[in-house]
Order: structure tokens, then C-alpha cells, then sequence
């Protein structure tokens, strides 16, 4: 039997390791491309995955002030992506 | 009176004269007239003090702590001055009043006047030598104000420059011989001072300080080689002239040399440095002044000249030198200032100030002829005028004066200045007033009313009077002689008088006399010659030193600050490099008292993909799109670093700062080509490249070596932590720091804020107004437009989050004082809220409805802030101490409540609006003729009636 601090330990090593590599990976989308589209794409991703990450960091470190930069980035974060949409579409982002 | 009173009244007064401009000239002089007379009944109401012999004193603490204290001081001297200053401004005051024409500004030039009046009385009065700094400069910036007076005049704008850089440079050099004297004697008051005779003449550093302050005096009283100002100052309105440049101001130089007397004076530096500068200067000065045509040029030099001669006299050290010197200011004042003014009679009804369009005025003008003759007599040294008693005192000092091991020197160079002094004043008599009357005057010249010529002749009476009963003047410049030499015992004994008996210096007046006789005889052939003569031109040589410092200044500046950050960011790391390289080079480092810390895969990834984003940047950041996305990569990996590190305050604030910033250089790139072009050649780059990286390298060196030791000193932090909750009450240390303990530079931070965004306000504002705007109206996008301008998911998706940001904003905020949050962070949330209104919804339709500008937001915020500090000042405590209370409102827990939190509110509404106006003025420049605004707040709207727009911005046909 596995004692479940030890199963959450594993699980949160998981789960960091997973969204590390999804960092990179999206890290070499946003390298190769070849569009602004998929570049912009990879960044938004990047950006859900850090919210991951500081969810995950925060259960393992046990700061709940952690939840609350995570509420930020879930928040706000899309802002910056559209942002660089709209640019891309519109050339004007406040029309 | 007090002598702060005194001092004071022409400063407030100069108010005055502006405000009765409107009701009329007569008012607006009689107004500056009142004040003048009282600040003047206000000194003589010290008058019996000073004949006791008392000294009058006043002090107020200014600034202690720099030695800097309001203190005056009246004895003799300053009460001489004094006399002279206001007394004689008296007189210019009404002679002004009549002279200046209706088209001049009357109340603008009494103003001046009385500021000048105002720093003059400062200067004699001061008994604290930086007091007295700051009164010279004052006369400095006035006299400046007052040359120029007649701002259409080239001449008068460039005699202004020319004085106040002079005269400015001199006071540059006299702070630092004050400074350096303070020094010395531990003291800036100058009564101390002047008692520490052996003690500051027995300074290394007496030279230095002499040559310093001798420097100003000598810039301001026109001695030579800085003569060269005072005739360019001649542009000035004669009442100007007549005040400043022969009265008053060219005296403060001499004042000061007379104040300092008992402190430097006596020494072979001080005999050799004045008398000789004053003897070249009274030579050459007169000289000039003879073939000057021009009226008040020859008495600009004569000034000049007389200025020398009383130069020479204190720079002879002894105590009758010292009473000449004192008798001949009296004497100057009167018959230069009597002199000036007729000129100014002539200039005003001739119309011409040219002596040779001049002549035979004397039966047009025979006040104003009878006036000057009195005036110019007594210059040359006729017998029963003034001007020729302390001449003669001058001459028999000099007869006693061996220069350079030569007794005779002196007394000729001085008989040389004298005869050429009397040939000008023949000159300036003869050429104007007599001789036959011409018919070819500028202007029919007559007398002018009796406001015109009675102050020159109040100064011509006196002229005779002291001239014909020197015993009046004679214990009164007793008097002022004594509180220049500091000790009354050393006062001559000796009485001036009209008749001396055959001594040598009356044989020297009479060669001078008849000398200046002959030379009037041939005058013409000297003329020429002097015509002939190679002169080197000051105002040429000026001219070529100012444009050669220019120059100078230019080349340096444009080097430095060509307008291109790279260079000042490469100038900044070269100069911050080799300060560390200095550092490193000179200083010691510790050994390491921590030891390294294994990296875990997850920081390592972090910092992989930090570096793999900056080495991005670099190498694609010719695309300007995609460095932006890379910039975005960089600011979230730092803000998972924060948190990784445990600095939730600092990773909230980085993630809101870089969503503000991305959207910010989106709405500039816009405007902005997407690629930079390639502009440096490859070795620039090279070379720009190592400076890079020697900084980086630099900067992770430093870093290592930083985080392998403890601080040198003890961190503050200790403290921060010790007394965040008890003193600031707040958990939340950083808060508590920026709104509590560093409060001061908060507030000082959100001004410059407002300041920066006020500043991006006005200047897209101005290119709205310009050509720029034509080309901003026509301007086509540099891509096709698609997808929808306004759709309807963003709308719905951003109403939908906007309150529950404002939640999450308002949240932050308040508990910002105990946990991770306050001000700073919810003012960047509350204003990405709005800017997704904006984006969602467009400009027009988001400024509908906005109801309070945000120029608005950031004052109130700034005010906010600031009264909060004030609020402070009623509890008896300094500006921005804070204070909280605990208060409990039944059902909720008991809760804190903190002025800090207050303050933090200001600092919110000061980030509110300067990021919203500086993004909103970004986004206004994007507003382009060819788009149509909307004011709907989606295109595709189910409860529109009307048809939606098109993808660019025009109507679709309609079916």
C-alpha cells in the first residue's frame, strides 16, 4: 500500500514534470512557427500551462497566496493572447 | 524699522507696480515711490543708533544645518550703501517716471526696479556671507532684466546676455571663495568673519579664496580685463544707467571688497592683485572714454575708470587709502548719477546721444547745461566741486604708493588717469553744451519739465555743497571709515579740506587739469590717430569665447546624447562596468559564507526556457512582432520565478505590468514598420555585442559573488521585517514599505507617473494638431483588415469578466496591508479591466461612457495621496506618518483601519489613470478617416435594427 503522502508527492512530481515538458514543447512550437498564428498559440498555452504550474506549486509548497497569482493569470492571461490576435487581424488592437 | 523690514519692502513691494499699471503712469511710479521712501524713512529711523556707533542686528534660523542664516547687520558701511541705494533710487524713481514714453511698460519696469532695489539692500545688509551669495546673484538676474528692459532692441538683449554672463560667472567664482573662507573660519557670518584676520591670512588657502572673490568684485564693479560689459549695458534706459551702472550695482563689487577689508586686505597678494587691476583699469577707462562719441558710452568708460580709481584706493591697504575710497563713492554717486541723467535729457529731447550731431545746447538747455557742467567739473577735479577734494586725497595717496619698487609708477600712471579724466569731461562739456547752435538737430532740443531735471539737480547741489563745506560730509565718511577698518583708532586723524597748502598732490591736480586742457586743443589730430589705432574689440573676443564654448559644450553634449537610447544605454554600461571593475580592482572580496544549492528539473526548465526566450529575442528580434511575443515568454517565466521563490507580490505585479506593456507596444507597433531594418555596420554591431555581453557577464559575477555571501553591512530588511507590523500595521511587509516607510517616495513615484503620462497626453495631442495628423487620417493599413472589428464573443466574454475583476481588484486592494496585493497591483487589474472594454467594444463606444477624464484620476489621486500626508501635519507629526486603529462593526470581525490604506488609495487612482491615459492616447493617434466609429458595442447585435458594418468599417449594400 502506498501511503497517500507519498501518492501525492509522486503525483505532484507528475504533473510538474508533465507541464514542464509541456513548456518546452509549446516553447518549440513557438520557435519553429511557422505562422504568427501558431506562435501566438504556443504563448497561450505557455500561459495555461504556467497557470499549472503555480496551481501545482502551490499545493506542493502549501501557499494558498499561490491560488490567487494562478486567479490572476486565469483572469488576465487570455488579454494578452487576444491582444496579439487582434494585432495580427486588425493591425489596430483598440478600434 | 527692522531690518528685515527694510530689506523686505522692495521685494514686496515689486508686486505692487504691476497691479497699478492699469490705473495709470503717475500711480504706478507713485506707488514704487512709497515703498521706496519707506523702506528709506525705515532706515533712517536707524540713523542715531549708527551714529552711537552701534551695530543694528537681526536674525532669523533659515537652514542651520548648511550655516545659512537670514541674519543682517547695519554699522557704517552698510548704512553708507544703503543710504546711496535707496536714496539715489528716490531720485531715479521720479526721473524714471517722466522719462520713459508711453509705449513702455511702466509697471514691468518699476518691478524690476524694485527687485533689484530689494537684493541691493540684501547684499549691504547681509551678515551671513551665503546670504549674501544669494542677494549678489539676485542683483545679477534683475540687472539682467532691467538691461534688457526694452526687449526689441538687439543691443539691449545682447548687452543683457553679455552682463548677466559676466557678471554671473564672477558670482560662480565668488561662492567658491566664500565657501572656501567659511571654511577657514568655521563660520559663514561675516561679523565672525572679519575677526579672524591672522587666521585666515595665514591659510594655505587665502590666495585661492582671494583671487575668487576678488573675481566677483572685480566682474561685477567692471574692472579690467571684465570691464567690457558695462558700456554694452548701456543699452539700458537711462534711469537704468544711472542706477545700476554708476550708482549702486558697479558699487557692490567695491562694497564688498570695503566689507572684507578688515579680513583680507593688507596683504602684498591683496596691494598687488586690486591696485594694479584698479590702475589699469582708471587708465584705460579714461582713455577710451575721450574718443567715445557716443554720451553715455565716455560715461560708461569714465564710470568705469572711477571705478578703477576707487579700486586702487582700498587696494592700497592703509586706512587713508580707505577713507578716499569711502569719500569718492559719496562723490561718484552724486555727479555720475547727475551726469547720467542729463544725458539721458539730451537723448530724450535732442533725440540723439552722438556728440558730434551735438553742440551749442547751452542756450537751449541751460538747466541741463548747468546741471551737467557741475557734474562733469567735479569729475575733472575743479576746486569747490567734491569730485576734486577726494581726488586730491587720491593723488596724495598715490604720491605715497610704491608699486614694484617704483615711487614714481603709481603717482604718474594716476596723473596720466586724472588728465585724461578731465579732457572727457571738457570733451563731454565743450562738444555738447557750447559752441555755436546748430540747426541740424534729430529733435528742436529745450529743457524738459521740472520732473525731469530736479533729481540731477538735487545731485548737483550736493555736488557743490560738499564741495564748498566738506566738514558736513566729513564725520559721516569718518564713520563709514571706521566700520570699514573694523577699529576706529585707525581712522585718519587728518580733516578733508578744500585748501592743503602747496603738497605734491596739488601741483599733480593742476598738471592733470591743464593737461586735459591741451589735449581738448588737439583733439581732432588725436582723434585720427586714434582712429588709425589697432584696438582689439572685447565684444568680438566675447563673442568668439562664447561661440567657442558652445561649440565646446555641443560637441561634448552631442556625443553623449546624440538621441539614440543605444548610445546612452551603452555610455551607462561602459561607465557602470568600469566603476565595478574599480571597485573589484581596489576592494576585497570575502570568502564565501554560503554554500550552492542544487537545481531540481523544474528550475532548471525554467531557466532554460527563460534563456532559450532571450536567445530568441536576440536573434529574431528584426521581427518586431515576434520579439514582442518572446517578450511575453520572458515576463511569464519571471513571474513563475517570483512565485517559485516565494514572491507572490512581486510575480502578480509582473504579470499584470506585462499584459499592460504588450498591449501598449501593440497599439506603437501599429504604427511601426514590422521588421527593423538593418542600419549598423557589422563592426558597430560587433562592438555593441561585446559591450553587451562584458555587462552581462558582469552582472552574473556579481550576482554569484552576491549570493555565495551575506551582506557587508547589516540589510535593512531586519528592521523592515521588526517593525512592519508594529509600527506600520501591516503583515504584508512590501506594502507596508512602499506605503508606509518609503511613503515619501511612493508619493514622489505616482507624480512622475502622472507626470509620464501627462507628457505622452500632450505630446500625442500635439501630433494630432500638426501635419502629422493629415497623414494619420490617410493613412492605409499595411495589411488587409479580417475577422470582425467588434465580435461578439470578445463583447460578451469581457462584460461578463468585468465584474469580477473589479471584485478581484477591489480584494486585492483592501487587504493589500496585511497579505500579497495593495494599490499598485489592483490599479493594473482595474485597468486591464477596462482596456478589454476598449478592445472588445472600440474607442468610441468605450469613451461614451466614460465619465471622468483620467487626467481627472491621477490628480485626485496625487491629491488623495498627498492630503493623506498633510493630514499628518494636524496631529503635530512630519508629512506622511501614518496611524491605525482596530475597529469592529457588529456581525463582521473586528478589522483594521490605516491612513496608509488612504494613502494606498491615492496611489490606485494615480495607476489608473496614467496607464488608461497613456494607452488611450496611443490608441486615439489609430483614429483614421477611412474607418467609421460605432457606437454600438458589437457588430452583430440581435437587438440592432440596422444592418451590421463591414469587416472594414464600411456599410454593406443593402438586400
Amino acid at each position: 500500500m502506498i501511503a497517500a503522502n507519498d501518492m501525492m508527492h509522486a503525483a505532484l512530481a507528475i504533473a510538474l514534470l508533465s507541464l514542464v515538458i509541456g513548456q518546452i514543447l509549446s516553447m518549440v512550437r513557438l520557435v519553429i512557427g511557422p505562422t504568427p498564428g501558431d506562435r501566438i498559440l504556443a504563448l497561450d498555452t505557455m500561459v495555461i500551462n504556467a497557470l499549472g504550474l503555480v496551481i501545482v506549486l502551490g499545493i506542493h509548497q502549501g501557499v494558498r497566496v499561490y491560488f490567487e497569482v494562478a486567479l490572476l493569470i486565469a483572469m488576465l492571461g487570455f488579454v494578452s493572447t487576444v491582444a496579439l490576435a487582434r494585432f495580427i487581424l486588425r493591425g489596430d488592437i483598440i478600434e | 524699522m527692522s531690518l528685515f523690514f527694510i530689506v523686505a519692502l522692495p521685494f514686496l513691494g515689486a508686486l505692487l507696480p504691476g497691479v497699478m499699471n492699469a490705473a495709470g503712469r503717475s500711480s504706478c511710479a507713485g506707488v514704487t515711490f512709497t515703498v521706496s521712501l519707506s523702506a528709506f524713512v525705515g532706515l533712517l529711523t536707524n540713523l542715531p543708533a549708527i551714529l552711537r556707533g552701534e551695530v543694528v542686528k537681526a536674525r532669523i534660523a533659515w537652514m542651520p544645518e548648511l550655516g545659512l542664516d537670514a541674519t543682517f547687520m547695519l554699522d557704517g558701511l552698510g548704512f553708507f550703501f544703503a543710504f546711496l541705494i535707496l536714496g539715489i533710487g528716490l531720485l531715479i524713481i521720479a526721473y524714471g517716471r517722466h522719462y520713459l514714453s508711453r509705449d513702455d511698460n511702466m509697471g514691468e519696469f518699476f518691478t524690476y526696479l524694485l527687485l533689484f532695489q530689494g537684493a541691493m539692500v540684501g547684499i549691504v545688509l547681509s551678515d551671513n556671507i551665503l546670504l549674501l551669495l544669494v542677494f549678489w546673484e539676485l542683483t545679477s538676474l534683475s540687472s539682467f532684466l532691467l538691461i534688457g528692459y526694452w526687449k526689441h532692441l538687439p543691443e539691449g538683449r545682447q548687452g543683457a546676455r553679455m552682463a548677466l554672463t559676466v557678471t554671473g560667472m564672477g558670482g560662480l567664482a565668488m561662492i567658491g571663495g566664500m565657501l572656501i573662507l567659511g571654511q577657514i573660519v568655521g563660520s559663514y557670518d561675516l561679523s565672525v568673519i572679519l575677526q579672524n584676520r591672522d587666521l585666515i591670512q595665514a591659510d594655505p588657502l587665502y590666495l585661492p579664496a582671494l583671487i575668487l572673490i576678488l573675481l566677483g568684485c572685480f566682474t561685477k564693479s567692471a574692472q579690467f580685463p571684465f570691464h567690457f560689459w558695462l558700456p554694452h549695458a548701456m543699452a539700458a534706459p537711462t534711469p537704468v544707467s544711472a542706477y545700476l551702472h554708476s550708482a549702486t550695482m558697479v558699487k557692490a563689487g567695491i562694497f564688498l571688497m570695503a566689507r572684507m577689508w578688515p579680513a583680507l586686505a593688507g596683504t602684498t597678494e591683496w596691494f598687488v592683485i586690486v591696485t594694479s587691476a584698479g590702475l589699469i583699469t582708471m587708465v584705460i577707462g579714461a582713455v577710451i572714454a575721450l574718443f567715445k562719441h557716443d554720451l553715455k558710452a565716455l560715461l560708461a568708460f569714465s564710470t568705469v575708470s572711477q571705478l578703477g580709481l576707487i579700486t586702487m584706493l582700498l587696494g592700497t591697504g592703509t586706512a587713508f587709502g580707505a577713507m578716499a575710497a569711502m569719500f569718492h563713492i559719496l562723490n561718484h554717486a552724486t555727479f555720475k548719477a547727475a551726469l547720467f541723467m542729463s544725458a539721458g535729457i539730451v537723448d530724450h529731447e535732442a533725440h540723439t546721444r552722438d556728440i558730434r550731431r551735438l553742440g551749442g545746447l547751452r542756450h537751449l538747455m541751460p538747466v541741463t547745461f548747468t546741471i551737467a557742467t557741475i557734474g562733469a567739473l567735479s569729475i575733472a577735479g575743479i576746486p569747490f566741486l567734491n569730485g576734486f577734494l577726494s581726488k586730491e586725497m587720491m593723488l596724495e595717496e598715490m604720491t605715497r604708493t610704491v608699486m614694484f619698487d617704483s615711487p614714481l609708477l603709481v603717482p604718474v600712471l594716476a596723473t596720466i588717469g586724472s588728465l585724461f579724466s578731465a579732457a572727457y569731461c571738457f570733451r563731454f562739456v565743450g562738444h555738447t553744451f557750447l559752441g555755436p547752435v546748430r540747426d541740424d538737430y534729430p529733435s528742436k532740443p529745450h529743457d524738459p519739465n521740472p520732473g525731469m531735471w530736479m533729481p540731477p539737480a538735487i545731485l548737483a547741489v550736493l555736488v557743490v555743497v560738499i564741495g564748498t563745506a566738506p566738514f558736513l560730509a566729513e564725520p559721516f565718511v569718518k564713520l563709514v571709515t571706521a566700520s570699514v577698518l573694523g577699529i576706529e583708532a585707525e581712522v585718519p586723524k587728518s580733516y578733508i579740506k578744500i585748501w592743503h597748502g602747496l603738497v605734491p598732490a596739488l601741483y599733480l591736480s593742476v598738471i592733470a587739469l591743464l593737461g586735459g586742457l591741451v589735449l581738448m586743443l588737439i583733439f581732432n589730430p588725436l582723434l585720427r590717430l586714434w582712429d588709425a589705432m589697432p584696438r582689439p574689440e572685447a565684444k568680438t573676443i566675447f563673442d568668439a569665447i562664447v561661440a567657442a564654448s558652445v561649440s565646446a559644450a555641443r560637441a561634448l553634449t552631442f556625443t553623449l546624447h546624440n538621441g539614440s537610447f543605444t548610445r546612452y544605454a551603452m555610455i551607462g554600461a561602459i561607465a557602470i562596468l568600469a566603476a565595478g571593475y574599480h571597485a573589484w580592482i581596489t576592494g576585497s572580496v570575502g570568502t564565501p559564507t554560503r554554500a550552492v544549492q542544487a537545481a531540481g528539473p523544474v528550475p532548471i526548465a525554467g531557466w532554460a526556457m527563460l534563456v532559450a526566450a532571450s536567445l530568441g529575442l536576440v536573434l529574431l528580434h528584426r521581427n518586431r512582432f515576434l520579439s514582442l511575443i518572446f517578450i511575453g515568454i520572458v515576463g511569464l517565466m519571471v513571474s513563475i520565478g517570483f512565485v517559485y521563490l516565494s514572491a507572490p507580490d512581486l510575480a502578480m505585479t509582473q504579470f499584470t505590468v506585462e499584459v499592460v506593456t504588450i498591449i501598449l507596444l501593440l497599439l506603437a507597433l501599429n504604427f511601426l514598420p514590422n521588421r527593423t531594418p538593418v542600419e549598423s555596420t557589422t563592426l558597430r554591431r560587433v562592438r555593441d555585442a561585446s559591450v553587451a555581453v562584458a555587462s552581462g557577464l558582469a552582472t552574473f559575477a556579481l550576482a554569484y559573488h552576491y549570493l555565495l555571501r551575506d551582506a557587508v553591512g547589516t540589510p535593512i530588511s531586519e528592521f523592515h521585517l521588526a517593525n512592519s507590523y508594529k509600527g506600520g500595521g501591516g503583515t504584508n511587509v512590501v506594502n507596508v514599505i512602499l506605503v508606509d516607510f518609503r511613503g515619501f517616495d511612493t508619493y514622489g513615484e505616482i507624480i512622475v507617473l502622472g507626470i509620464a503620462a501627462l507628457l505622452i497626453f500632450a505630446l500625442t495631442e500635439t501630433l494630432l494638431r500638426g501635419p502629422v495628423r493629415a497623414r494619420l487620417l490617410n493613412r492605409v493599413p499595411d495589411q488587409p483588415r479580417a475577422g470582425d472589428m467588434h465580435p461578439m464573443m470578445m463583447v460578451v466574454v469581457t462584460r461578463v469578466l468585468m465584474p469580477v475583476v473589479l471584485m478581484v481588484g477591489f480584494y486585492i486592494f483592501l487587504r493589500g496591508h496585511n497579505e500579497p496585493g495593495g494599490g499598485f497591483i489592483a490599479g493594473l487589474i482595474v485597468s486591464i479591466a477596462v482596456v478589454m472594454q476598449y478592445m472588445a467594444s472600440g474607442f468610441s463606444w468605450a469613451t461614451a461612457r466614460l465619465r471622468y477624464p483620467y487626467h481627472g484620476i491621477i490628480g485626485a489621486g496625487v491629491l488623495i495621496a498627498g492630503f493623506t500626508g498633510i493630514g499628518s501635519w494636524f496631529v503635530a507629526k512630519p508629512f506622511l506618518t501614518s496611524d491605525f486603529t482596530y475597529v469592529r462593526i457588529p456581525p463582521f470581525e473586528k478589522f483594521e483601519l490605516a491612513t496608509a490604506a488612504l494613502f494606498d488609495l491615492g496611489v490606485f487612482l494615480a495607476v489608473v489613470g496614467a496607464v488608461m491615459l497613456s494607452l488611450e492616447s496611443f490608441s486615439r493617434l489609430a483614429r483614421r478617416a477611412s474607418s467609421q466609429d460605432s457606437e454600438h458595442p458589437m457588430d452583430i447585435d440581435p437587438s440592432r435594427e440596422e444592418g451590421a458594418l463591414a469587416p472594414d468599417g464600411t456599410k454593406p449594400e443593402a438586400g
